[in-house]
């Protein structure tokens, strides 16, 4: 097995070395031209030259070249990913963005990044447009709300509960199940919706995931009377919701924390607590969403996805049946969307309807798009960064600039004026993400870092005419 | 011979057109049958509703002692019909192997969940597709172009491509429509000799859709000739040669007189 990597690395070694060079040039001239700016603006620090390093180190070598090379990077990245809570507070100011997003960001960004793998199936696999994406998010976080809170207060379930007390009415059952439940329960409202809304292509369908997108909201703000029954408990939303735990008896067999929100140690010098478990368990999620996102990619089933993406009339010849294809991916996306709601309400502790508007659906859809439809590193990317611009980047950005050019400005940093008064930056954020989305349309409408397919497709289109009077 | 497909009063309306007029027809297992007439007869639109695109609007198709009027193109292929398309269909941007193992999808049993799991079983059932696919490649004569992307593989080998796509489904009856348009009289020659050979080795049933009537004459055992979307011959290729409403639809009526 060694034996054999070894001679497997000896044989390609040749074509490493030869993309090495190459690679060693590129990142060479950028890397030398980013850390000149950095060092400049007033970055330069050890936590600059070590990221440089870092970058370098996974960039430059051909890992990919390599027998199990890919692996190296992959490693790497989710190393960088874990220890991020400890070396956040070291890192180097950047000009315009300000410091590194807080940990607390970081689980946003993760939780936005899994609803974005679980879109990219939908749109980047299968080639379904799906604008109310956000209704499995909001279905997801009120399982979480109904199964781990004190919302129907006339009954009295408990299931490893955590951080409640026994005696308190309500169902409370650990966030574990629940996070099960939620996908399952969305996956499921996934297929009931995918039925009748998947026999429409192109625009219509987008039209009618369109109105579900805006109907969702809607149900959630005047479910406190649906039929008799309080589901959502209306416009207040549902609040306190269980934090995620172990519980004692599983704290006291393996070390696992009992209760997020209670906890509180020393690791490597570094105070953890419960934003930092709250970080690690949203990675091992979106680990778990990039795991089942490529196993499903290299499967029959995302053969099948991409075929119908390509040429729908083509697939159904071949033997693919259409609706039910279809409605696996969207079950498949649905699934994710549900974890990722159901952990970001015990994330936020509370789930309320005013978090699930239309727009959500465009800004997830929006970080499939500028990463790259289709690729799993682009769409991390994607999501990443537009979930840190709408939680803490915008903000830094307004403030860095009213600092150097408002009128209002007195620090000493001001250069000069531009305008008169501060600007409120996060004010505009659609109008800079739609800016956004028009620059990647215009110059890369394959998304920053998109997969060979794709790139392809945008480039020679596909060839998809419709079929006229076929019942699936 | 027992008849593999019967098709009986297949009509097909658009709107206030009718594209097939109540046509009868019928496929003996392990023949040669091409379906021609000229451009416009109502041929490809036949084709569709044997593969279920089109859903006939009167008559009954029976494939293999079973009903397949109405039913979705996914459920024929099952059945075992295989088809290429007239205009090139291929999944462009999926390579040559990967074209070919969409085309064994009704034949694997991968799921959603085993997938995800990908359990010994899957994995050697995912080995297996990948040989047996190579080989179609290979047998069609694509070889040393497995990995290419379709779109990069020039017009030949895209309809090479697209025959063993559809072998990939193992069909018992394969449809090729207009498979040699575009092709020069050479290739059409080695293309109509493949098709026997797919009948003798295969054991294939082959239904050929042509407007080039040169082509069929040789490789057919048995002609039907469509007109304005009625059959108006049918028979060996010497008797429809012969046969005055052939070469009336053909040349026009005035070539009789001449």
């Amino acid at each position: 097995m060694f034996g054999n990597l070894l001679a497997g690395i000896r044989a390609r070694w040749p074509e490493f070395e030869h993309e090495t060079r190459r690679r060693a040039v590129r990142g060479g001239i950028v890397a030398g031209a980013a850390f000149l700016i950095l060092a400049l603006t007033g970055a330069a620090s050890l936590s600059l030259v070590v990221t440089f390093a870092v970058a370098l180190a996974l960039y430059v070598p051909a890992w990919n070249r390599l027998p199990r090379g890919r692996w190296v990077v992959v490693i790497g990245v989710i190393l960088i990913a874990v220890l991020y809570p400890f070396y956040q507070a070291n890192m180097f100011e950047m000009p315009l963005f300000g410091g590194f997003p807080s940990v607390d960001t970081g689980v946003t960004m993760l939780i936005f990044i899994m609803m974005a793998l679980g879109l990219n199936i939908v749109v980047g696999y299968a080639g379904l447009l799906d604008l109310g994406y956000v209704a499995f998010y909001a279905m997801g976080a009120y399982t979480a709300a109904w199964f781990a809170s004190q919302h129907f207060s006339g009954k009295n379930v408990h299931f490893g509960s955590v951080g409640v007390n026994p005696a308190a009415p309500g169902i409370h059952i650990s966030i574990w199940p629940v996070l099960f439940i939620a996908a399952i329960f969305t996956g499921v409202v996934g297929v009931i919706i995918g039925f009748p809304t998947l026999r429409l292509r192109g625009d219509y369908l987008a039209i009618v995931t369109l109105g579900f997108g805006e109907i969702m909201p809607q149900v959630a703000r005047n479910g406190d009377n649906l039929f008799g029954q309080n589901l959502t408990n209306g416009p207040q939303g549902i609040n306190p919701i269980d934090p995620p735990g172990f519980g004692d008896t599983l704290n006291n067999a393996t070390g696992l924390p009992a209760d997020y929100l209670t906890f509180n140690t020393t690791f490597l010098g570094h105070d953890v607590s419960s934003v930092e478990l709250f970080f690690w368990t949203a990675l091992v999620l979106v680990l778990f969403t990039v795991f089942c996102s490529v196993r499903l990619r290299d499967s029959r089933i995302g053969r099948a996805w991409i075929a119908i993406r390509e040429d729908e009339t083509a697939a159904a010849a071949m033997g693919v049946p259409l609706m039910r294809t279809k409605t696996w991916a969207y079950a498949a996306g649905a699934f994710f969307g549900g974890i990722a709601g159901a952990y970001y309400a015990s994330f936020k502790s509370g789930t309320f309807p005013d978090d699930f508007f239309f727009n959500i659906s465009i800004f997830i859809l929006c970080m499939v798009i500028l990463g790259g439809m289709g690729n799993i590193w682009g769409v991390i990317l994607g999501g990443g960064f537009l979930a840190y611009l709408n939680q803490e980047g915008l903000g830094n950005i307004g403030g860095w600039l009213n600092r150097h050019f408002s009128g209002a400005s007195t620090s000493s940093d001001k250069w000069f004026t531009i305008w008169p008064h501060d600007i409120d930056v996060p004010l505009y954020q659609f109008g800079i993400f739609g800016v956004i989305l028009v620059l990647v349309m215009l110059f890369k409408p394959e998304g920053l870092i998109p997969s060979e397919r794709r790139k392809a497709e945008f480039r020679e289109g596909v060839a998809d005419e419709p079929f006229y009077d076929v019942q699936h | 011979m027992p008849d593999l497909l019967t098709a009986e009063g297949v009509r097909k309306e658009f709107g206030g057109l009718v594209a097939v007029n109540d046509v009868d027809f019928t496929i003996p297992e392990r023949s040669i049958v091409s379906l021609i007439g000229p451009n416009g007869a109502g041929k490809t639109t036949f084709f569709n509703m044997l593969t279920g695109v089109y859903k006939p609007t009167a008559g009954k198709i029976i494939f293999d002692s079973g009903n397949i009027t109405g039913k979705p193109p996914h459920a024929i292929t099952e059945r075992g019909i295989g088809r290429t398309f007239q205009n090139i269909r291929l999944f462009q941007n999926m390579t040559a192997v990967e074209n070919t193992l969409v085309g064994m999808h009704s034949r694997l049993s991968g799921g959603i969940v085993r997938s995800v799991l990908r359990t010994p079983g899957l994995k050697r059932e995912e080995q297996d597709a990948r040989k047996r696919a190579l080989e179609l490649l290979q047998y069609s004569g694509l070889r040393g172009r497995n990995e290419e992307y379709a779109r990069n593989l020039p017009y030949g080998d895209q309809r090479r491509l697209e025959v063993a796509r559809a072998l990939a489904t193992q069909p018992k009856l394969l449809l090729l429509d207009e498979p040699t348009a575009g092709m020069n009289p050479q290739e059409t020659g080695e293309f109509i000799s493949f098709v026997s050979r797919l009948r003798e080795e295969k054991g294939l049933t082959i239904l050929l859709i042509e407007h080039d009537m040169r082509v069929v004459m040789g490789g057919s055992d048995r002609v039907t000739v469509l007109d304005y979307g009625e059959k108006i011959a049918e028979g060996t290729p010497q008797e429809v040669q012969r046969d005055e409403r052939v070469i009336e639809a053909y040349l026009g009526s005035g070539a009789l007189a001449g």
